[in-house]
């Protein structure tokens, strides 16, 4: 069936060959590439030959370990305290370069809680990428969902007929068509701590009680500066989708539930919400798989600082792969992104799946 | 059960009349059909009686209240549409109970309604399905369900039947009948389908381009058109027209003629004719028998015939080239070519002005 297929169809297969052969050579051949890198101690440049390390460099990435430091006792016994009435706790030193605990021997804190007199420090063998991790999740859990939720509601608000109202379809799928490089660029400007826009409003509005903030300085609000933007910039392709899916659902439907009572807010739940179940099973797939990706806002705005606060994973992996010209470094960072997206789309499929 | 009043009705959008004026009034328990082609008006009558629809001018009264500025919800009624409208994520059961979920009723109630519009409607073994797992007659059932439980003031049904095959239609025109007998309520029901309108209503609205034609009892339609168009439109296969020469006039009754009609006398009901004018001679095809050859009225040549077996249909040309159809109710068998006369009563054809 196939050879039959490719015989008579030598024209189509011969124009289909350019764009499968990029394909091949640019996605699914460094697709492979990633994963064998992964295993070996591959360097961008380097004269000494690669070696197959096994999970080394997953290891690498992913070890942590949890310790527990004890406070410090005088001879009698009691709790060391400084002049604040602080307990004093040993430095982690004394357990990250003991040769009593081989197996935490280069490890750094990650961050620590207290545990009744005792304090209870994650240390990681690579805290950058633990932190990359950590923020990259944060971005996808709170973007995935307002970014989704904004766009529901624009595009509810857009899909009436009103008199020029393609005016505000237009308006709200601008930022779309920006590059991201530009909009970054732009939005460093709104953000600048000293006389940016987003600051030099909030003084007008507070009439000056406002404190200017260096957005995108401080490690407080750097991420979340970057996902209002991001936000900002996407909300309308995502409000075009919902919109299509809108689109499907019978006027009659709509008719139906006013003649039986139904509210604006049961028309929604009972109609319009099951009737969007698979564009929003889209949605929410297609904003996690592009939060995942976050790269450019942050090459762009802040390049993983203030203090790693916007480092996220495909940042990580970019700068090891080329920056620090680690090649297998980089390829495990994407492998490990690759199971991560593919693990929740399919949770995600699951969870919407019909009933 | 509630009377429905329509006074004086309008609706245009922009600057098109889609109703030009209807006065409707309803009494209570009484099963109204509004009837007439595609785009006379008598959807868009419907649901500006539900509220789907604003009025441009007139007064809609139901149960004796103006609901003119009321929301569907708080005019007490209950729609079935063409296209079902039952919603799709939902089963058979909540799609009948939905009315009442919106209403915020009891678990209990819910369950007591839906099982009884469910015994009603023959259908308690599908409460559990998804409307996707259903035929076209039970989706329209399970619509009808919803309608039932919130026991309206009135029913409207729009178009309820096309989307059904045609056996199906007449088992679901039979249950709406059934349905009506036991419930009693006030119904208006619009459909294009004449079968439809005669079979279930106790009046008929004829509209034409948003007027109203004639109203009244199918058979007072059938047998009284009030014009040329309602005579057209009720019966099948429909009324022959005949342009035919008014040749006498005295008084109740007219003599007409053409090439191929005989002179007959036919009552003019009151309407105005010129003598050596034109009139229109309207026969209903049953209404003709084939006679011996020199006593017919009528003279025509066979060009198709269709056996139904109940019924013979024939298509003839008559002398002046014209069509005409005639309807036996016997098996008989015709060939192309055959010459014709036909007679009638002359008491049953109608004599109508040569416009409208």
């Amino acid at each position: 069936m196939a050879s039959k297929l490719t015989l008579s169809n030598r024209t189509g297969w011969t124009f289909a060959l350019p764009g499968f052969a990029l394909i091949f050579t640019f996605i699914v051949l460094p697709f492979f590439f990633a994963i064998g890198l992964s295993l070996t101690n591959q360097r961008l440049l380097s004269p000494n030959p690669t070696q197959f390390v096994g999970l080394e460099n997953y290891r690498q990435l992913l070890d942590f370990a949890v310790v527990t430091l004890e406070p410090e006792r005088n001879e009698a016994g009691e709790v060391v305290r400084d002049e604040a009435g602080e307990i004093q706790y040993p430095r982690l030193r004394a357990i990250t370069r003991s040769d009593d605990h081989p197996q935490y021997r280069g490890m750094r804190e990650w961050f620590r809680w207290q545990s009744g007199e005792n304090v209870r420090v994650v240390i990681a063998n690579d805290v950058v990428f633990m932190k990359a991790l950590v923020n990259t999740f944060l971005f996808v859990l709170v973007v995935a969902p307002v970014q989704g939720g904004l766009a529901l509601m624009l595009a509810l608000l857009i899909n009436q007929k009103l008199r020029g109202i393609s005016v505000f379809r237009t308006i709200y799928f601008m930022p779309v068509v920006v590059s991201i490089v530009v909009v970054s660029l732009l939005w460093r400007f709104i953000y600048d701590g000293q006389n940016g826009l987003l600051n030099s409003i909030l003084q007008g509005l507070s009439f000056g009680l406002f404190q200017p903030v260096d957005w995108l300085g401080e490690p407080s609000t750097a991420l979340p500066a970057i996902m209002a933007m991001s936000i900002w910039q996407a909300v309308g392709f995502h409000m075009v989708i919902w919109l299509a899916g809108l689109q499907t659902i019978s006027p009659t439907l709509y008719e139906a539930a006013a003649i039986e009572g139904a509210s604006k807010w049961q028309t929604f739940r009972y109609v319009t919400w099951p009737g969007l179940r698979n564009t929003a099973v889209l949605v929410l797939v297609v904003i996690t798989i592009q939060g995942f990706a976050l790269f450019a806002q942050i090459d762009v705005m802040t390049n993983g600082g203030p203090r790693d606060s916007t480092q996220t994973l495909v940042f990580q992996a970019v700068e090891r792969g080329y920056g620090k010209q680690d090649i297998s470094g980089g390829s495990t960072i994407s492998v490990i992104l690759f199971a991560i997206v593919l693990a929740i789309s399919l949770i995600q499929r699951w969870l919407t799946r019909e009933r | 059960m509630a009377e429905v009043s329509l006074k004086g009705i309008k609706k245009s959008y922009g600057r098109v009349d889609v109703i030009k004026g209807v006065d409707i009034h309803i009494n209570e328990g009484e099963f109204v059909v509004f009837v007439g082609p595609s785009g006379c008006g008598k959807s868009t009558l419907l649901r500006v009686v539900a509220g789907l629809e604003d009025v441009t001018e007139g007064v809609i009264e139901i149960g004796g209240r103006v609901v003119n500025e009321l929301p569907p919800k708080e005019r007490g009624v209950a729609m079935v549409f063409q296209s079902y409208a039952i919603f799709p994520h939902m089963t058979v059961r909540e799609n009948i109970a939905f009315g009442l979920t919106i209403a915020g009723a009891s678990r209990q109630e819910k369950q007591q309604k839906v099982a009884e519009a469910a015994r009603i409607l023959q259908m308690e073994h599908l409460l559990d399905r998804r409307p996707s797992q259903l035929s076209g007659g039970q989706r329209q059932r399970v619509a009808i369900g919803r309608a039932i439980t919130r026991k309206p003031a009135v029913f409207l049904f729009d178009e309820p039947l096309s989307n059904l095959d045609a056996a199906l239609r007449m088992d679901m025109r039979m249950e709406i009948g059934r349905l009506r007998r036991q419930l009693g309520t006030t119904m208006i029901y619009v459909t294009h389908d004449q079968v439809e309108a005669m079979t279930l209503a106790d009046r008929i609205v004829v509209l034409k381009d948003g007027q109203v034609m004639q109203i009244g009892a199918p058979m007072e339609l059938y047998h009284q058109p009030a014009n040329r168009f309602v005579a057209g439109f009720l019966g099948a296969p429909s009324m022959n027209f005949l342009k035919v020469d008014v040749l006498d006039l005295d008084g109740e009754a007219a003599t007409v003629g053409n090439q191929s009609l005989e002179p007959i006398r036919v009552t003019t009901r009151r309407r105005p004719f010129r003598k050596d004018g034109k009139a229109i001679l309207g026969i209903r095809p049953q209404h003709l028998r084939a006679v011996q050859s020199g006593k017919g009225m009528l003279h025509g040549v066979v060009a198709h015939a269709e056996r139904l077996g109940s019924e013979t249909v024939v298509d003839l040309t008559l002398r002046d080239d014209r069509e005409l159809i005639a309807a036996f109710n016997e098996d008989k068998i015709f060939q192309p070519g055959d010459a014709l006369e036909l007679a009638f009563d002359t008491a049953l054809a109608h004599l109508f002005p040569e416009e409208g």
